[in-house]
């Protein structure tokens, strides 16, 4: 998928600014993007490396363990073919808590190192030895889809945004905001179901 | 309004603050777990800066190429079936690929139609209802080096456009 995406995104966008007589630009966009992504990551270096250290403390301290059982019985009910007391619980409850209260930043880091137990508990799974994993484990796609219907509470950013320009009232889009996130995390939630019923059907 | 950004702003010193807390209550080795996990974060982050250097030029050029414009154009008579304004449809296209260019577009129509017409207000909701698909896709396969991501983007994109739908009828029915 992301190859063809990729190709379609360079080559379409080369082809088309051809088109245009826009191919300068090209030339330009490729070293001012490559830059900024260059500065992305050693953004994301500093931000990421601080909410995993704060992470690992959580974890050790137990603290992770006490929010995921708190949020264990929606969290299994989503995936249920993880088994009680994984490591990826933690990472996905504490994952869907940032995502809620929209620390963006702190989500992500929960949401990488919910991945990589998904991709261990899939390891165990299949018991294949050595043989390298490339597709997608149904919790894993189930996982992503729902973290990118996300969930918010406040969509802060905007808010900011709006009162820049000079809204007079701001936060009125908090409530709206509200329901469409929830319309779009409630169809998110029936897909990964139905790919559920799909994928282990008559399997239990 | 000023509550929800003063609570907002407490949120992150909060929850560090929790942590700690709770951690040096429960006799964590706290300092040593922090650079632990620091470690462990720059693993990550070496480990996803590739997908993202090779994502983001993709992306740049597109966006600069024109295509998008004309994409825009070509989907506004559908735009025009489901009540939505065509100022909106580049950041819908957009903020599946990126957060801040899907940003400046939505400043733009805060600068011409001004956050509290109609446009303005349909653009805050949808903003806060979907994430960059594209963007987490391939930043959280690339951290664990899937290759198959099977019906994830379908899932996704199913989600997202349900998000922007409730949007517009949300817009509609208060404005």
């Amino acid at each position: 998928m992301l190859n063809i995406l990729w190709v379609i995104l360079m080559a379409g966008g080369i082809g088309f600014s051809a088109f245009q007589g826009t191919m300068g630009n090209v030339t330009e966009a490729l070293i001012d993007s490559s830059t900024e992504s260059i500065n992305l990551c050693v953004f994301m270096l500093g931000v990421i490396g601080v909410w995993n250290g704060m992470m690992e403390i959580a974890v050790r301290s137990g603290l992770m363990r006490k929010i995921s059982s708190i949020m264990y019985p929606f969290i299994h009910w989503l995936f249920p073919r993880i088994p009680q007391g994984h490591k990826a619980n933690e990472y996905i409850a504490a994952n869907m808590a940032a995502n809620i209260l929209g620390l963006g930043w702190a989500a992500t880091p929960a949401g990488l190192k919910a991945m990589q137990e998904l991709m261990i508990l899939e390891e165990e799974r299949s018991m294949s030895g050595k043989k390298k994993i490339k597709t997608a484990s149904y919790e894993m796609c189930a996982f992503l889809v729902l973290n990118i219907s996300s969930l918010q509470l406040i969509p802060v950013n905007m808010i900011a945004y709006r009162s820049q320009y000079g809204s007079v009232n701001p936060a009125v889009v908090v409530l709206p905001s509200i329901c469409s996130t929830a319309v779009s995390t409630l169809f998110g939630i029936i897909f990964i179901k139905i790919a559920g019923l799909l994928q282990y059907k008559g399997s239990h | 309004m000023n509550f929800i950004l003063y609570f907002s702003d407490c949120i992150i010193p909060c929850t560090i603050f929790y942590i700690l807390i709770y951690a040096v209550f429960h006799h964590t080795d706290v300092y040593e777990c922090f650079q632990m996990g620091v470690k462990d974060g720059f693993k990550i982050v070496i480990k996803i800066a590739p997908t993202m250097l090779a994502l983001m030029v993709s992306i740049g050029i597109f966006r600069i190429s024109g295509a998008l414009a004309l994409l825009s154009e070509l989907l506004e008579p559908l735009g025009e079936i489901l009540h939505i304004p065509s100022a909106v449809i580049p950041v819908i296209l957009v903020r599946i690929f990126s957060s801040s260019a899907a940003t400046s577009f939505v400043l733009d129509i805060f600068k011409e139609y001004g956050p509290n017409s109609k446009t303005g207000m349909m653009v805050s909701i949808m903003m806060g209802c979907t994430e960059t698909v594209i963007y987490t896709i391939t930043v959280y396969f690339a951290a664990i080096q899937i290759r198959k991501t099977r019906w994830v983007l379908p899932g996704a994109l199913f989600a997202t456009l349900a998000g922007v739908i409730a949007s517009v009828i949300i817009t509609e029915i208060i404005m």
